[in-house]
């Protein structure tokens, strides 16, 4: 982001103070030239680009949408943790957003957002404004550096990586485990739900015991775990754990790291300090800036509330937010958002036509996690919009698998070949 | 028995729906339903991998297979949870839907 935290505290606040955003100022010119009606989605990933997609096909090409990204390429997080694991290379993971352009007719902007007038339905960035008619939030978390002493974005970066978003930071941890000795320990720290993909640190550990097996037999995974216990898929992954990888992997429940020393790569929890060879901290996380600056965040101060029929926000007529930034009893997962995506999609061009949007959405979850190199276990639900609660339910049968399986790794590949193609294909 | 009388009832729904939902360009309803799957069976049900393919299946072996996921008559690793989280009438729904989709074309 080109504002920093301290600007973007001072925005918040001033937001909420007069109840409006009097500071801002649409700058610049009109970035592109409005014509018809005009959905802007900031945020690129599963959710922002499927709602890209299938608001363009849905709406048969009449709707306009513009599609703000900072990065230049997609970076799939699921599966993501192979990579630790080493039977995918980060390349394996990366997709084009020429689809979205060539074929479905998105137009991209590669850039970062710099502001959102809600009253006047402006996105600024840096180079002048888009406005338009609905707006959809789609920024996926941000890391709550703050929660943690002594850890921050730059020590993020470059030495106590979370690598929970695909990328760099994937690669580097990668390279860091190579680096290790034998013998050495693998720290995990995982913060307080909800976070982005529940299964994803449980999944991690499996993947770098299964490198320390094959190439540093005599290492550790240790996992401190803010949460009291394993949050998904427990007893699959302590059966992985037990049976693939016997004395490798220690858990430890109720063991928020509270402040790391980067330099001794120590991470204090209330109860002990532990060294460590390479320390993964993953932050608490909230939803991402952009929600903040179109003043969507909820009383909380991390996520955001939405009418689960429309994904339009509590706060801002027009504007809508899906995905990870969603306070709900939903999972924040790749194939989460794409499903949101959809059903945002779809009620967006009814309401763009006037039209009531469908009333009763139910929308699911997979999600595979890659145990070894081959074997994969899942958690799959359908989730149902519960009149009463005006909120989402899962359904009766949802479950996990029985157990591990190459049968499932094998659809686990499936399924991240078959998501990218309808998020970016 | 049941089975054969599921299977019945199933059929006349079967000949019953599309009268209805021909009415309609898409049953919109039935889209977004579907939208769901796509992540695992590709968009429309196109599989572009080695998921099973969807998309033109026949709407009596959709409905029946679904069917059987639910009750646990056909083994599954992920599809018995999905199927429980439906109603039959929603099996109709998609049915119909991945039935007209073209087998060979993306939209």
């Amino acid at each position: 982001m080109s504002i920093n935290r301290r600007d973007f505290l001072k925005m918040t606040v001033a937001g909420i103070a007069v109840g409006a955003f009097p500071g801002i100022a649409v700058a610049g010119s009109e970035l592109l030239k409005k014509k018809g009606q005009r959905v802007v989605i900031v945020g690129g990933g599963f959710g922002g680009a499927t709602a890209a997609k299938y608001i363009r096909d849905w709406s048969h090409n009449k709707v306009e949408v513009v599609l703000i990204e900072r990065n230049a390429m997609f970076i799939s997080c699921p599966m993501s943790n192979t990579v630790l694991g080493g039977s995918r290379k980060i390349n394996d993971l990366t997709r084009s957003y020429d689809s979205l352009k060539k074929k479905h007719g998105v137009k991209l902007i590669q850039g970062e957002v710099t502001a959102i007038d809600p009253e006047k339905q402006t996105v600024m960035l840096s180079k002048g404004h888009l406005s338009y008619d609905r707006l959809i939030v789609a920024p996926g978390v941000d890391f709550m550096f703050d929660q943690i002493g002594g850890l921050d974005a730059k020590i993020a970066d470059e030495k106590i990586h979370h690598a929970w978003k695909a990328g760099a930071q994937t690669v580097k941890l990668r390279k860091q485990l190579e680096a290790m000795p034998d013998g050495g320990v693998f720290a995990i720290g995982i913060p307080k739900g909800p976070y982005r993909c529940p299964p994803g640190p449980y999944e991690r550990a499996c993947q770098v015991a299964h490198y320390m097996k094959q190439n540093k037999p005599k290492s550790k995974v240790l996992i401190l775990d803010a949460n009291p216990d394993i949050t998904s898929k427990k007893g699959l992954f302590m059966a992985a754990w037990n049976e693939l990888y016997p004395g490798m992997v220690e858990y430890r429940p109720n063991a928020a790291v509270l402040s790391v020393d980067a330099g001794g790569m120590v991470a204090k929890t209330e109860f002990d300090d532990v060294k460590a060879d390479v320390l993964n901290i993953i932050p608490p996380m909230k939803a991402g800036a952009v929600a903040s600056m179109a003043g969507v965040v909820g009383a909380d101060g991390r996520w955001c509330a939405v009418d689960f029929i429309t994904y339009e926000s509590k706060v801002h007529k027009n504007i809508h937010v899906i995905g990870d930034a969603v306070a709900a009893a939903l999972p924040k997962s790749g194939h989460m958002a794409t499903s949101q995506a959809k059903i945002c999609a779809a009620a967006v061009i009814e309401m763009l036509q006037g039209k009531q949007p469908e009333q009763d959405p139910a929308i699911v979850n997979t999600c595979y996690s890659m145990v070894s190199d081959t074997d994969a276990v899942h958690v799959a639900n359908v989730f149902r919009f519960n009149v009463e609660k005006q909120s989402m339910v899962s359904a009766d049968g949802g479950g996990v698998s029985g157990k591990r399986s190459a049968e499932e790794g094998a659809f686990a590949n499936f399924w991240l070949d078959n998501i990218l193609d309808d998020v970016l294909g | 028995m049941i089975k054969k009388y599921l299977l019945i009832i199933t059929c006349a729904l079967g000949l019953a729906l599309p009268a209805i939902h021909a009415q309609a360009e898409v049953d919109k309803h039935a889209r977004n339903l579907a939208g769901s799957c796509a992540a695992c069976h590709g968009t429309n049900g196109h599989s572009k991998s080695g998921m099973p393919t969807l998309a033109g299946l026949d709407r009596t072996y959709f409905v029946t297979a679904l069917k059987e996921f639910k009750s646990g008559a056909r083994p599954a690793t992920v599809m018995q949870h999905h199927a429980k989280g439906y109603t039959d009438a929603e099996f109709e729904l998609l049915a119909d839907f991945f039935a007209s989709q073209k087998v060979g074309k993306k939209h």
